[in-house]
Parts: structure tokens; C-alpha cells; sequence
């Protein structure tokens, strides 16, 4: 079938227009459309972010009822996690791991299709769950019985089963990635010369695998207890609110590692290309992604401290908790030691690379201050938290993809994006983020609440502060948009390694990169 | 071309594999809800252990060395129209020793209505010491509109209570029987 004549392939028809996109097979187009469909929810959940900032502005009521004020923070999470930042690294996934390992697609190109597509039922199911009857979903991103079970409204139906959807989508993607990484391999491409990011994907998918079926069955036991009757979580029918919880963070927790593993493996590429020199302690960098992956099945009640649990519980939910934070500290001391002496230049993607480490460390010590347990009683649903897991998810896993983004736009478009913009994009990015989510630490310190629309006078200067952040964070994403668009329309010319210390076989073919790649395997020596 | 063939059965092999994963990772999530109960009830978690089992009244030795206080509470959930409220707001005991107690409840509806408790103990170890003989909470119970019931809780505490908690709350929340949300 599609050995020898490389050539021909690139001739031959494939459908124009949007046939071209709705079905494609091909891993780059629908990679890119991963990409965009990601990029897209990005900025529809940023905005109901700015609406959230909007009503935090000032302490009182001014733009939003309560309820809908709840509704926004609760699809803000929803969205931006399983809209923006699961699917941006499975379009990273899509376009870079076939290029990576020398393998012409992934391995069934046809369910790769169906996994894109299933996406988008499923989001139009949480953004239209606004306008129906009871408004949207508005119990938090976690969806704690009894409010779950309560909301008659069906716009909690809709995102249980945008879920759904979503999970089936994320499991045959992963299965589908599972099978390129460990079958379709170039000869000589063994594990342990695999780049850093196809590793920490590989881990990913498995967590995938594991955790996503977890909440499948979470989702289905809330579903039925809505409709059919069921007591899993209605303490009137025997059943127990905390046991959600319990199934809800076994997958959570996994979950967030999900987020930020394959980000710590879009900067493992990224750093040494800049530093010019090799990644330092790759394979200790793998074991420790392994090691996260392990830990993360065994952690999940630190989100659940003041529920009520015995002294020897909550122990070891915290030393376990804290036990990750070597794993972690492993890769960041690495990175810093790639760095350490190497010929670094400064580019986009380097800087975003950069500030990543930076900024997702501190994220990992107020997580840490969050594992102590005695600490979290105090923390526990403030804004501390809110700080935390912004610092880890968004200066974490959406920065990184930022970076990537630029790292490879040269490889995908065959242009080279405007430097200064991007320059520009990051400094504004990086200075708006620390705006916005900085004061949260004292806020949260202070005793804020998180979810709550209003709060009391003292906390007004800083949330005034948060709140300008916010708006020019979300603001400078529209320069992204653009600083993209106009590298698709053109520039100048990109060699096929435009990156003189980047190593890896993507570099070996042309920008951009041809419709049909590999499909004459290269060796690897 | 054979290679090829093979390469594509081993992918779908694979798949199958990880599809098992997948499947296994559901039954798993189910598992947990009955797991949990199990978990709960064997080591107190969430003061869930003994919640309607009955306790044989016990011939242990009554320990007469210290004294343990019980607190009483009660609440009814939304959609109950009922007061509850304990008639002993707190009890003193020697651990072993039984004791009766009771609480009020007033129907201030206008229709007979089934209500369920369901208690809670706190903290969450001393479920497993706690023994109840006799309770309320053991069955359904209806009130007629406007009636007013005494409902008895016959109890003693377990010896090996350890001996750091000097305080147990025993807490119950009034459910109106039959009033899932559609």
C-alpha cells in the first residue's frame, strides 16, 4: 500500500473545503483543529472569567445575581479544562508525536476523527446549557451532591453528558495515542530515546485510560440518582454525599496530573533547544513522570481534608501529598540544570518555557502549603486555593502550550510569527497573570472565600487589582490570535529547522510540514 | 503485504487491550460505591458505622473511673416541615452504663408525612463505640398534622471508647421519606 513513492502522496486528492476538515483522517489537520477548537473555548471561558472579575471589581453586587454569578465560575472550570486544555495537548499530541517518533499518522486514523468530532456536541452542550430552563450548571466545576442532585435543571443533564461524551472522546484518543507511541515507532526510536514529550503522553493516556471511566461511573450514579431514583449520594435513601467526592477526586486527582504532564514535557523540549545543549537527566526525567502518575492514584482525599475523616487518613493523604513534590522537584531541578551554563538565548517560546518553570514552582509550594494538613482546614475553599491551581494550570499547562504554540508555528505554518509581538504576548501575559492571581495568596490568606460573588470591605484593593490583571490578561490573548493568524497568512520564510539548537526527527522535514510524512520510516541511529 | 497486515492486527490487539483498561477503570468507579459502604462501616469513617444495626444490650462491666458526655442534636433537611430538637440536650454517662433518652418532634404541616433519620456521629471513631439499643432512627416514622411524638433512643457507650474522647455528638437529620427530586 504506502511504502516507497512519498511523491505521489502528496498529489494525489484528499477533499477540499470543509470536507477537508470534517473528514479528515490526517493527524496534522485534525491536530489543527484540536488546536483552534481549543483555542476557541480559551477565550469563550476566559471571557466568562471576565465576568466573574467584573462582579468581584468592587465588593457588592453590581453586574450579576448570585446565581449567575455561580453559573460562570462553574463553566469557567468546566470549559477550561475539558474544552481548552485537555484538547490543546491532544492537538499537540495529534501534530507532534507521528513527526516525533517517525511514524507516518496515528495508529487508527479513522477513530481519531470521531474523537475530534464528539467533541463538539459536547460543547455545545455546556455553552447552550445557558439559555435553557434554570440556567446553567451552577454547583462548581465538581459537582457536589446534594446541589447536583437538587438543581432540577437540565442543564445539569446536559454537562453530566457533555461529560460523557467528552470521556469517550478522551479514552479512544487515548488508546489511539497508546498505540502509535508503543507499535508505530521508527526502527531505532527505542523508549528511552523517545522525546520527552511523546513519554510524557504516553503516561497521560494511561492515566486517561484509568481515571476517565471513574468519572463515567461517578457521572452515571449522579445521573440516576436525578432520574431514576437511585440513593447513591442522597443521605435521605442511605446514601452519602462524601462518597461523590471520594469518586469524583480518584479521578480528579489523576486528572490535574493530566493537565501538566505533557506541559512538562512541551518545556522538556523547549529548554534544551535554547539552552543549546541536552536535556540534563532525561531518563530521570521519565521515571519521575512515571513516579507523578503513580502517586496521583493515591492522593485524591488532600482535596477533601474537611470532610471528616480519621487522624490516620488525613496523615497519610498528606505525606503522600507531599511525597510528589520530589518527583516534581526532580524535574524542576532539571530544567534549571539544562539551563545552567548552556548557550541560552531568549525567544518566545524560550521565555514563555522560562516563566513556566518559575511560576509553576511557585504554584507547587502553595500546593505544598496546601498539603499541610492543619494549614488546609484554614485554606480550604479560599481564594489561596483559587491562586494555587491557577498558578499550576494556567502559568503551568496554558503558558506552556503558549510557548509550544510558537515553538512549532514555524514547523506547522512555515512562516516565522512576528518576534516582537510574541515578545510583547509574553511580557504582557506573564505581568497580567501575576496581577490577577498574585493578591489572590493574601485574599485567600485573609480568609476570602472562593464562589462567592460579594466580599467584605478589606479585601477591595486587592480584588481591584486582580480584576485589572484579569482584563489585561484576557485582552493581550486577542494579540495571540493575532500574532497567529498572521503567521498562518505569511512572513518570513522557515527553514526546516528554524531553531539551530532544536534536536528531534520533526525538524527533518519541511516547513511546513508536508501533508503525508514518514511514510518511509527513518532510522534512528 | 503481510508486514503491514501485521502490523495493523497487532494495533487492534493493543486497542482491545487498552479498551479492557478502559472498561475495567468503569466497573471500578461503580465498585467504589458499595466499597465505600463496606470501608465505612468497618472503620467508622464519616461516623457511619452501626447506623440502624441494633446493639444487644451488653452485660459488660460498667466504668465507673470517668464520665463521657453526649451531646444531642437534631435537624430536619429542606422540605420537611417538622420541629426536632432533643429533650436532653446532652446526657452524661459511664462508659458501659445504658442510658434512655429522647427526642421531640411536632408535625407542623397540614398532612401526615413520613419522615427517616439518619444519625451521624462525631468524631467519626467513636461510630464504632457508640451502641445503640433502641431508636428512632431504626424505622420510618409518621406524624398526623399537628401531632406532637416523644421518640425514645435507648443507648450505652462501649468501654473501649478510648479514653482521649471525653465528648461524643450524636446528630440526626430528619428526612421526609419519599421526596426525591424528579
Amino acid at each position: 500500500m504506502s511504502t516507497n513513492t512519498a511523491t505521489h502522496h502528496d498529489d494525489h486528492g484528499h477533499p477540499t473545503g470543509i470536507m477537508r476538515w470534517v473528514a479528515s483522517t490526517n493527524h496534522k489537520d485534525i491536530g489543527t483543529l484540536y488546536l483552534w477548537f481549543s483555542f476557541f473555548m480559551f477565550l469563550f471561558a476566559g471571557a466568562l472569567a471576565l465576568g466573574i472579575r467584573a462582579e468581584l471589581f468592587q465588593p457588592g453586587l453590581q453586574f450579576l445575581e448570585p446565581e449567575n454569578f455561580n453559573r460562570l465560575t462553574t463553566l469557567h472550570g468546566l470549559i477550561m479544562i475539558f474544552g481548552a486544555i485537555m484538547p490543546a495537548f491532544v492537538g499537540f499530541a495529534n501534530w507532534m508525536i507521528p513527526l516525533m517518533i517517525g511514524a507516518s499518522d496515528l495508529a487508527f486514523p479513522r477513530l481519531n476523527n470521531m474523537s475530534f468530532w464528539l467533541m463538539i456536541p459536547a460543547a455545545l452542550l455546556l455553552m447552550t446549557s445557558i439559555f435553557v430552563p434554570g440556567g446553567a450548571i451552577a454547583g462548581g466545576w465538581t459537582m457536589y451532591p446534594p446541589l447536583s442532585v437538587q438543581n432540577p435543571s437540565m442543564s445539569v443533564d446536559m454537562s453530566i453528558l457533555a461529560l460523557h461524551i467528552l470521556g469517550v472522546s478522551s479514552i479512544v484518543g487515548s488508546i489511539n495515542i497508546i498505540t502509535t507511541i508503543l507499535n508505530m515507532r521508527a526502527p531505532g526510536m527505542t523508549m528511552m530515546k523517545m522525546p520527552l514529550f511523546v513519554w510524557t503522553w504516553l503516561i497521560t493516556a494511561f492515566l486517561l485510560i484509568a481515571s476517565m471511566p471513574v468519572l463515567a461511573g461517578a457521572l452515571t450514579m449522579l445521573l440516576t440518582d436525578r432520574h431514576f431514583g437511585t440513593s447513591f449520594f442522597d443521605a435521605a435513601g442511605g446514601g452519602d454525599p462524601v462518597l461523590w467526592q471520594h469518586v469524583f477526586w480518584f479521578f480528579g486527582h489523576p486528572e490535574v496530573y493530566i493537565m501538566i504532564l505533557p506541559a512538562f514535557g512541551l518545556i522538556s523540549t523547549i529548554i534544551p533547544t535554547f539552552a543549546r545543549k541536552p536535556l540534563f537527566g532525561y531518563a530521570s526525567m521519565v521515571y519521575a513522570t512515571a513516579a507523578i502518575a503513580l502517586l496521583s492514584f493515591v492522593v485524591w482525599a488532600h482535596h477533601m481534608f474537611t470532610t471528616g475523616m480519621p487522624v490516620a487518613g488525613q496523615l497519610f493523604f498528606m505525606y503522600s501529598t507531599m511525597l510528589i513534590s520530589i518527583p516534581t522537584g526532580v524535574k524542576v531541578f532539571n530544567w534549571v540544570a539544562t539551563m545552567w551554563r548552556g548557550s541560552m538565548t531568549f525567544e518566545t517560546p524560550m521565555l514563555f518555557s522560562i516563566a513556566v518553570v518559575f511560576l509553576f514552582t511557585i504554584g507547587g509550594f502553595s500546593g505544598l502549603v496546601c498539603a499541610i494538613l492543619p494549614v488546609d482546614i484554614q485554606v480550604q475553599d479560599t481564594y489561596y486555593v483559587v491562586a494555587h491551581f491557577h498558578y499550576v494550570l494556567f502559568s503551568g499547562a496554558a503558558m506552556s502550550i503558549m510557548g509550544a504554540v510558537y515553538y512549532w508555528l514555524p514547523k506547522w505554518t512555515g512562516f516565522m510569527y512576528d518576534e516582537t509581538l510574541g515578545k510583547w504576548h509574553f511580557w504582557v501575559t506573564t505581568i497580567a497573570f501575576n496581577v490577577t492571581f498574585f493578591p489572590m495568596h493574601f485574599t485567600g490568606l485573609a480568609g476570602m472565600p472562593r464562589r462567592v460573588p460579594d466580599y467584605a470591605l478589606q479585601f477591595a484593593e486587592f480584588n481591584m487589582i486582580s480584576s485589572f490583571g484579569a482584563f489585561a490578561l484576557g485582552i493581550s490573548q486577542l494579540l495571540f490570535l493575532y500574532i497567529v493568524v498572521k503567521c498562518i497568512k505569511g512572513g518570513t520564510k522557515a527553514d526546516a529547522k528554524p531553531w539551530d539548537g532544536a534536536e528531534g526527527l520533526e525538524w527533518t522535514v519541511p516547513s511546513p510540514a508536508p501533508f503525508h510524512t514518514f511514510e518511509v520510516p527513518p532510522t534512528v541511529k | 503485504m503481510g508486514d503491514l497486515e501485521q502490523k495493523k492486527a497487532n494495533n487492534k490487539q493493543l486497542a482491545v487491550r487498552l479498551l479492557i483498561v478502559a472498561v475495567a477503570g468503569l466497573a471500578f468507579g461503580f465498585a467504589l460505591a458499595p466499597l465505600y459502604n463496606i470501608l465505612c462501616e468497618a472503620i467508622g469513617l464519616n461516623g457511619k458505622a452501626d447506623i440502624t444495626a441494633t446493639a444487644a444490650a451488653s452485660n459488660t462491666v460498667i466504668d465507673q473511673s470517668r464520665k463521657v458526655t453526649v451531646l444531642f442534636t437534631g435537624e430536619t433537611m429542606p422540605g420537611l416541615d417538622w420541629g426536632f430538637s432533643a429533650n436532653e440536650p446532652n446526657v452524661e454517662v459511664y462508659p458501659g452504663e445504658i442510658k434512655l433518652t429522647s427526642y421531640k418532634a411536632i408535625n407542623r404541616g397540614k398532612q401526615a408525612v413520613v419522615g427517616s433519620a439518619v444519625p451521624s456521629i462525631s468524631p467519626e471513631v467513636a461510630s464504632l463505640y457508640f451502641k445503640k439499643i433502641e431508636c428512632f432512627c431504626f424505622n420510618q416514622q409518621t406524624l398526623q398534622p399537628g401531632e406532637i411524638k416523644d421518640m425514645p433512643i435507648r443507648f450505652f457507650v462501649s468501654p473501649d471508647l478510648p479514653k482521649d474522647i471525653k465528648t461524643v455528638t450524636l446528630s440526626y437529620s430528619f428526612y421526609k421519606v419519599d421526596n426525591k427530586p424528579k
